[in-house]
């Protein structure tokens, strides 16, 4: 064990309770009985009931799922061939597609909120589910194309040779060979995708239309129109089903580094 | 046969390719093209467009009240990032140099946030910072505080909201680039007498400058470009560039003005890239 310094130690403790603790403050008082301000009047969950009740709060729920689904799989679809397609044409490896590619993930959403929305509007296209849809695609895609060439490249290139050495056609590598020993990155990107979708606001801010409230911009709508205990008792749940939804993908991403001698961080 | 074969991927392969190139040439690369052509229109008489060439709206960037706002942004994104590296700089180093079982564990514990609900992490600060929020009763229970401190929508609010966002953005990279560097480094740097600051100053820091940079430039983009964090913990009072383009498209509906600082702004995104991708960091991971 190398010497850490002590005062680093305790540094990112601090860190660690900075990041955390605003997420224990509001899972806490989702379960806080007082309607105004944070004095503890006691353990309920009524607020919780109260949004099993709401059918605006479910209507908005189903919307977000239905987003999420068929954002990832068209995603999931385009993304998982465009990285096999990338990874093994060496001719299309150019900087500008790796470019194209990545940007997405890296300019600042507003950018992609608005320009999105003139592109519809001018277009006439109406706002609704297709645009919502089509706004996730645009961030899911890039998402699922990273990870799925990150493990593409750590795969040994033996296995498809040795089925196209015993006569494999290119579909049999592809579908025997190739995608079962993706699977695990095709879960992780999938689960991944499905979590951004659904907690994605901005995007999903400017390209909504009438009837297609999704829980993001419920809980927005809600916030601006005054905080009640409602909002906590929503966003802990939203906090916690997206915490599950990455854990699980992390463990799917860390199941596909078994074999690897590399560490994946990212 | 066998190299005929290798060389040809499968044919729906080719296909979905394609189709992807064209989603995103469709969805991604038109939209900012269209973004650049309407920043050079006129505004229509009742919000819409004129096309009409003029550099008006480039001129209206230099306006005080225009320039006040970019200015905040970049002061915050800055002080954001320079606040991001020295707080998150110990923590990327004990990650580093943790046993396997705890670097698992840490990793994950900073990257569970950057996953989760930027929204609703923001509001929690909200809950903070309010009136009534905790913060304030806290402190009055102490004794510390006669009387509410606002802190809501002020410079503080949004400074803490973007630090405590774009925080984990920063560590991992560091944590990355501070992997590379071999601990036997270190130790010859002790051997050779070296203070645990001399080793820090002269070893440590100048080669993790690729995490630095990388870091740097994750950080500083959202941050510049942020919206909910200065719309909610900034309100109308604090407003960043984010909140100022969203209130152009669908506040004042002067597209071609909000068209022109959406360009503005991604001009600065893509000049920071390509510098990044300069840097050989840049380079070796994409």
């Amino acid at each position: 064990m190398k010497r850490i310094p002590t005062s680093f130690l305790l540094n990112s403790m601090m860190v660690m309770l900075f990041l955390y603790l605003p997420v224990v403050i509001l899972i806490g008082m989702s379960f806080n009985a007082s309607t105004m301000g944070i004095a503890w009047k006691g353990f309920t969950v009524q607020w919780y009931q109260k949004l099993v009740m709401d059918p605006s709060i479910l209507d908005a729920t189903l919307n977000s799922v239905f987003i999420a689904c068929v954002s990832t799989g068209l995603a999931l679809i385009l993304g998982v061939g465009t990285a096999i397609g990338l990874e093994k044409n060496q001719g299309m490896q150019m900087p500008w597609v790796n470019m194209v590619m990545v940007l997405p993930l890296v300019i600042p959403e507003i950018l992609l909120g608005v320009a999105l929305l003139m592109v519809f509007v001018l277009c006439r296209i109406p706002l609704g589910f297709g645009t919502i849809i089509i706004g996730h695609m645009v961030f899911n895609l890039p998402l699922t194309v990273v990870i799925v060439r990150a493990r593409l490249r750590k795969l040994d290139p033996a296995w498809e040779d040795a089925a196209r050495d015993l006569g494999a056609t290119p579909w049999n590598v592809l579908t025997r060979i190739t995608l079962p020993m993706l699977r695990p990155a095709i879960w992780g990107a999938a689960l991944l995708g499905f979590t951004v979708s659904l907690d994605d606001f901005v995007v999903t801010f400017f390209v909504a239309g009438p009837g297609s409230t999704t829980l993001p911009l419920k809980v927005f709508s809600m916030i601006k129109t005054g905080i009640t205990p409602e909002i906590n008792a929503l966003s802990a749940v939203m906090v916690v089903v997206s915490m599950i939804c990455v854990g699980l993908s992390w463990l799917f991403q860390q199941r596909s580094t078994v074999g690897s001698s590399e560490s994946t961080l990212s | 046969m066998t190299t005929c074969l290798s060389t040809s991927s499968a044919f729906p392969v080719k296909l979905i390719l394609l189709s992807a190139g064209i989603f995103l040439s469709l969805f991604f690369l038109v939209p900012l093209l269209l973004v650049f052509g309407v920043s050079l229109a006129s505004r229509g008489m009742y919000g819409g467009i004129a096309w009409i060439a003029t550099w008006e709206n480039y001129q209206r960037l230099l306006d005080p009240l225009v320039g006040t706002i970019f200015l905040r942004s970049f002061l915050f994104a800055g002080l954001t990032t320079i606040v991001c590296v020295v707080v998150g700089f110990p923590l990327a180093y004990c990650m580093a140099r943790a046993s396997r079982q705890w670097q698992l564990l840490l990793l994950t514990l900073v990257m569970i946030p950057f996953w989760t609900n930027f929204l609703v992490r923001t509001y929690a600060w909200v809950l903070i910072f309010r009136a009534d929020g905790i913060l304030n009763t806290f402190l009055m229970r102490l004794g510390l505080l006669e009387e509410p401190l606002s802190l809501l929508f002020t410079d503080v609010s949004v400074f803490v909201g973007l630090v405590y966002g774009y925080l984990p953005f920063m560590v991992l990279p560091l944590v990355v680039a501070i992997e590379r560097i071999s601990p036997q480094l270190e130790e010859a740097a002790f051997d050779l007498y070296a203070s645990m600051g001399a080793m820090f100053r002269h070893v440590l820091l100048p080669l993790s400058k690729p995490g630095f940079i990388a870091g740097g430039v994750l950080v500083f983009i959202p941050s510049l470009g942020a919206f909910i964090t200065p719309y909610l913990l900034g309100g109308g009072q604090k407003m960043m560039l984010g909140t100022l383009i969203q209130q152009e498209f669908l506040v004042s509906r002067d597209w071609p003005f909000g068209s022109a600082l959406s360009f503005g702004l991604m001009g600065t995104v893509l000049l920071l890239w390509f510098l990044l991708g300069r840097t050989s960091y840049g380079r070796n991971s994409s």
